[in-house]
């Protein structure tokens, strides 16, 4: 492609990010101070530019945004995109930086799952509700996703893709224990019991590690209008069942040698997955493109994926688009934030080339979502992960979420490393959080 | 004692230079300020600027992403929280393990490395002075994935050469029976970001200590030979009193590193300070609490109570290194 095709990629742009946003160091807490005078020479420089739409984004939406540029320009002659792409840490940062200094947001940004609370209680976001043409573009839209967005009252972002919670097994290894899907995934209890029957005889681990299983389980079974780690109201909630069970199974496999004690993305992890070492994933569908496209790819056929673990029903992050507050080309932004999250070809494009799971459900409706995939052994498996993804239920976001995780997996941490009982772990996790909540509760 | 003559012009009157002739450079008492400018002004807002507005979020409450209009004066309670904070407590104890680990190791290789060089590698001084110096200048990110693949616990280097050494005989028996967990075990996880950090900064060191070296009188080795000072009383008597200088210099620079220990233990732990929160250092700490969990108040107050800790070891080097010197 040539690089009059491509928007214009301004790796230099210190924008709307700052001088110490550059990379995920301590020099990004020193980007935000120094972001504060400065951010608002960087705004008027953009200001200057009304032809331009500003947007910023993460790999790999990045690229998605690249592959957008023809269609956009079809849309807005003359209007063209200037991409500001950051890794997905830096990109959050400079975000936080820019709505510190209440200057220099983008127009359009991309936003992870885990930061979407944070930034849509920030004020800084535009709420989407009143804007034309938005009930028929989130009437089509996964509605547990869409449910993500709206915040206290308002609606502050869309979603383009989405992480169904499904499991990925490997069913060679399944059958040299003489085991079946269904006893796998009958029940959680289920699930750990045929990890015993695995390891037997030096077989392979059930998991990558027992964090997995916990993550999975706190995911699923949440209550209507609760989130992960806060009750409707905000007020921590630790104290349900799901973080027992959670903290009990955890503390099984790993009693029982039943994880490989590797982190997702480690040189351990791929190798365990690509040598036969790790029996099952707990992921979102997503992760399906990236286990058959680079990870494990000598693996094909071996793999089956399935629902999770009792016929859970849990999301995986996600990715959304937002619109600054702000933004002095809102019109522009909303056309572009209209053709991202409500084109479902472009959300198929994605999804072929980047595995980003459309949010769009009459993208699942084309026949690429019938194919068999051998590589899951001739499974119809994006027919399978659509099911799953339309039978979430929501769940409500903290902007506290990040911290509440911290917590629980510092304490769950010592229950597999130092002999922690699961009970007073919880416990403990829950008065801290709270004293935490309670600080940071303005 | 000469008389001095004051040559006065008679007529000569005293005129104030504009703004434009300080600009022009033409009045000369404004002229250093010009030449100072670039530096003072870059200071003022990258070195002042950020040290004010820390100690000044300090005393606040603010969730950055609601903007510096959200800031509520909450005193000293981002100070009592810190201090009386489970975590900030982990954090120093891991900070201080990985600083005196990783620390003390640097000076006592370091000092017997660059006298060796100095006395006996004369000729190919410069380029091993320059290897080992090469750690330093490395990218710290690209070290810590490079450490990372080798301290892998079923595929790299490290493990795959211990378990060679486990089959000599003898040897084996001092070892663990399987793959040590380098990076996910807390136990494991300090040394091996220590040594990464030792590694890293023993050349800087070595370097120190071999420019002090070069810098000693050999007249003084020379007495201290015809007194019949044997090599370890040279070393002991001469060397190391006047390398003092350079040391507590170099103690101090350690001190500072290691109170503010950032990418090596960020990196080697995917950013999240380990198991058990190993080596969750001060520094990365205080980066999650203002980036991850939107507590700047708490950050900026853990900043200025690491400055007063780096102030408080630091007077106590001098007191014991920097101070001998005089005595």
């Amino acid at each position: 492609m040539s690089d009059a095709s491509q928007p214009r990629f301004d790796r230099s742009c210190k924008r709307f990010q700052g001088i110490g946003a550059v990379s995920q160091t301590r020099r990004t807490t020193l980007g935000v101070f120094t972001a504060l005078p400065f951010a608002g020479a960087f705004h008027g420089r953009a200001d200057a530019s009304p032809a331009l739409l500003d947007v910023a984004a993460y790999p790999a939406l990045d690229q998605i945004l690249r592959d957008t540029r023809p269609r956009w320009q079809s849309i807005a002659p003359g209007f063209d995109i200037r991409l500001v792409a950051r890794e997905f840490g830096d990109h959050h940062s400079a975000l936080t930086a820019a709505m510190a200094a209440r200057k220099g947001l983008p127009d359009l940004m991309a936003v992870e799952f885990g930061f979407l609370a944070r930034f849509a209680a920030s004020g800084a976001l535009a709420d989407l509700s009143s804007l034309p043409g938005l009930e028929q573009l989130s009437a089509g839209i996964v509605p547990y996703a869409i449910a993500q967005c709206r915040l206290a009252g308002g609606l502050f972002a869309l979603p383009v893709d989405i992480g169904p919670g499904v499991s990925f097994l490997r069913a060679d290894l399944l059958d040299r224990a003489r085991l079946t899907e269904q006893q796998l995934l009958s029940s959680w209890e289920g699930f750990v019991e045929a990890g015993r029957m695995l390891r037997a005889a030096n077989g392979p681990y059930l998991l990558p590690h027992a964090r997995d299983l916990k993550d999975a389980i706190i995911r699923s079974a949440i209550e209507p209008g609760h989130g992960l780690y806060f009750d409707a109201m905000g007020r921590p909630r630790l104290d349900s069942e799901r973080f027992r069970l959670a903290f009990r199974l955890a503390r099984a496999v790993r009693v029982n040698d039943l994880d490989a004690r590797v982190s997702a993305w480690s040189n351990d992890w791929a190798e365990g997955l690509r040598r036969g070492r790790i029996a099952t994933l707990l992921m979102g569908a997503w992760f399906g493109g990236h286990l058959a496209n680079w990870l494990a790819p000598a693996t094909a056929g071996r793999w089956r994926t399935g629902e999770l673990p009792g016929g859970a029903r849990a999301s995986w992050g996600g990715s959304f688009y937002a619109i600054s507050a702000n933004s002095p080309r809102r019109e522009q932004a909303w056309a572009m934030l209209k053709l991202l999250a409500g084109d479902p070809s472009l959300q198929l494009d994605a999804f072929r080339r980047h595995d980003a799971f459309p949010a769009l459900r009459t993208a699942h409706q084309d026949p690429f979502f019938d194919e068999a995939l051998p590589f899951f052994g001739g499974q119809q498996a994006r027919r399978l992960w659509r099911d799953m993804a339309l039978a979430i239920p929501p769940v409500a976001v903290h902007r506290l979420d990040p911290l509440a995780d911290e917590i629980v997996n510092a304490e769950l941490d010592r229950v597999l490393l130092r002999g922690k009982d699961p009970e007073r772990a919880i416990e403990d996790a829950a008065r801290v959080l709270e004293r935490r909540a309670q600080r940071l509760r303005t | 004692m000469t008389a001095q003559v004051q040559l006065v012009e008679p007529h000569a009157e005293r005129v104030r230079p504009t703004l434009l002739d300080r600009l022009r450079g033409r009045d000369p008492a404004f002229a250093p300020w010009l030449f100072l400018a670039p530096f003072l002004v870059l200071f003022a807002v990258f070195g002042v600027y950020p040290i004010i507005f820390s100690l000044f979020m300090s005393l606040h409450d603010w969730d950055p992403v609601r903007g510096l209009g959200s800031a509520r004066f909450v005193g000293l309670d981002n100070y009592w929280f810190v201090l009386s904070d489970e975590w900030f407590h982990q954090s120093l104890i891991s900070t201080a393990w990985l600083a005196i680990a990783s620390g003390i190791p640097q000076h006592l290789v370091a000092i017997p490395l660059a006298c060796f060089i100095d006395s006996r590698l004369r000729r190919t001084r410069d380029l091993l002075a320059a290897l080992y110096f090469l750690p330093y200048v490395t990218s710290t990110v690209a070290i810590a994935i490079m450490f990372t693949a080798l301290l892998s616990r079923d595929f790299g280097m490290v493990n795959l050469l211990l378990e060679a050494v486990a089959r000599i005989p003898l040897l084996g028996s001092l070892l663990p029976a399987g793959p040590i967990d380098w990076l996910n075990d807390p136990d494991r996880i300090r040394p091996a970001v220590s040594m990464v950090v030792f590694w890293r900064f023993v050349g800087f060191n070595t370097l120190l200590y071999l420019a002090a070296l070069q810098g000693i009188p050999r007249e003084l080795y020379e007495a201290a030979r015809l007194d019949g000072a044997s090599a370890w009383q040279r070393f002991w008597y001469v060397t190391l009193p006047m390398l003092r200088p350079v040391a507590f210099f170099a103690v101090t620079l350690s001190i500072i590193g290691g109170m503010q220990l950032f990418e090596e233990p960020f990196v080697l732990s995917g950013g999240r300070g380990g198991p058990d929160q190993a080596v969750m250092t001060t520094a990365i700490y205080l980066y999650r609490s203002a980036f991850e969990f939107s507590d700047f108040g708490a950050a900026s107050a853990m900043s200025w109570i690491l400055v007063l800790l780096m102030a408080v070891l630091s007077a106590l080097v001098t007191k014991w290194l920097g101070n001998r010197g005089e005595r």
